[in-house]
């Protein structure tokens, strides 16, 4: 009886997926598609819940749908604020169009197949096995955590990077966009009362990370949103330090720690990145720590569109 | 008898979130939406949570679930104010895109 109730709820979840991306394509409202998208991301988190993937879940909600969806609304706004109002004329079909069809078709045929024959090679069982029986000598005592910034950090300490070359990537196109008006009372009366909270709630998931689901990545991005939340109440620095040089430095420190530590570890004679058993906790906590600011700032500095505070001082009062 | 008070709870609770989805897609205007959709939130969130904290029977994840609902009512009763004074300013002519 229970393992039918799941399997209905995973048929509708499905179902509703399907639908809603096919919708979120579909559209040609550019606003309607970005809050199909949001919908779409919500329901991919409960996909990864279903799926026993909490710390994905969470990742998959504030980053892949909270900041993701307001990247697209702000962008959204520039280009309506650009065009005069949003256009909604249909587009036209060309030839790269129906190759990019047909090459999407192809890659979903591949993923397909990939799916089936994983499915059918039931005795793989991937690295899990090999994951808990090294967890021990990891420092931490969540799996997901042991392999993000233990035997996988090179690829973490990469994806930091990845994150600051994308914010010098939106610097260089040197847009501004228009600051929001001061809020009114309820906005502000939230703000004040959440940001706080969020700040709280942060440090909690930084701190859990080391034995349940969390870690540098959540944290970073609630942070992120405590960031968002008061740009959008017309605080126009959101909450970052006024001080460029600051802003900067809190951009790379993830990136830094985690090199300095690597390097450190060379120079101690041992591999990169490989910490000594009895540090790897503290190692892992100071890496994350400065993780979750750079994380935090670098996500702000994206919503802000790389706006490093010479920009702010052009007030728009149509806003 | 705990958890028939807990089903009895949350089967309400659905109810309200039902109401309200219905509320959303058959109402003729967007106050009145609104007014549908706050409803869900606050009173259909309320009693799923009331419900699930008894069948937990632990006070600190009855605390937390008591959290997700404050978050969530401060956070409803907010962006409902936001969208109908922005629709009212569009009506009154105050807001140009």
């Amino acid at each position: 009886m229970e393992a039918l109730i799941w399997t209905v709820f995973d048929f509708l979840l499905i179902t509703a997926m399907l639908a809603l991306g096919w919708s979120a394509l579909s559209t040609h409202s550019l606003r309607r598609g970005i809050a199909l998208f949001i919908a779409f991301g919500l329901l991919l988190s409960l996909v990864w819940v279903r799926l026993r993937a909490p710390d994905i879940a969470l990742a998959e909600a504030a980053i892949g749908t909270g900041l993701t969806g307001a990247l697209l609304l702000a962008a959204l706004r520039d280009e309506e604020s650009a065009a005069g109002a949003a256009s909604t004329e249909k587009p036209k079909n060309t030839i790269a169009d129906y190759l990019l069809i047909a090459a999407t078709v192809i890659l979903a045929l591949i993923l397909g197949w990939a799916l089936i024959d994983a499915l059918m090679n039931r005795q793989y069982s991937g690295l899990a096995n090999e994951v808990f029986t090294q967890l021990d000598r990891s420092g931490v005592t969540n799996p997901v955590t042991a392999v993000l910034l233990n035997f996988r950090a090179y690829d973490t300490f990469l994806e930091l990077a990845v994150l600051l070359v994308a914010v010098l990537g939106i610097r260089s196109l040197n847009v501004s966009r228009r600051p929001y008006l001061k809020a009114g009372l309820v906005l502000s009366g939230l703000t004040v009362w959440l940001v706080p909270v969020l700040i709280v709630i942060s440090a909690y998931l930084l701190w859990v990370g080391a034995h349940a689901p969390g870690g540098a990545f959540q944290s970073g991005a609630v942070l992120a949103a405590a960031g968002v939340l008061l740009r959008l109440s017309g605080y126009h620095g959101a909450g970052l330090p006024a001080r460029i040089v600051i802003r900067r430095a809190l951009m790379i420190v993830g990136v830094l720690v985690f090199a300095i530590i690597g390097l450190g570890l060379m120079v101690l004679g041992r591999g990169f990145l490989e910490y000594p058993l009895a540090w790897s906790g503290s190692l892992i906590l100071g890496i994350e720590t400065a993780a979750t600011l750079s994380i935090a700032v670098t996500l702000i500095m994206a919503f802000l569109a790389g706006e490093t505070g010479r920009a702010g001082n052009q007030e728009d009062s149509s806003c | 008898m705990a958890e028939y008070i807990a089903m009895a709870l949350i089967t309400t609770g659905l109810i309200f979130f039902i109401a309200g989805s219905i509320g959303l897609l058959r109402l003729p205007d967007l106050y009145t939406r609104l007014h549908a959709l706050t409803k869900a939130d606050n009173v259909g969130l309320g009693m799923i949570v009331l419900g699930l904290a008894i069948i937990s029977g632990d006070l600190i994840t009855t605390f937390k679930l008591l959290l997700v609902w404050l978050f969530v009512l401060a956070s409803s009763a907010a962006s409902a104010h936001l969208i109908a004074q922005r629709a009212r300013r569009r009506e009154r002519g105050l807001w140009k895109p």
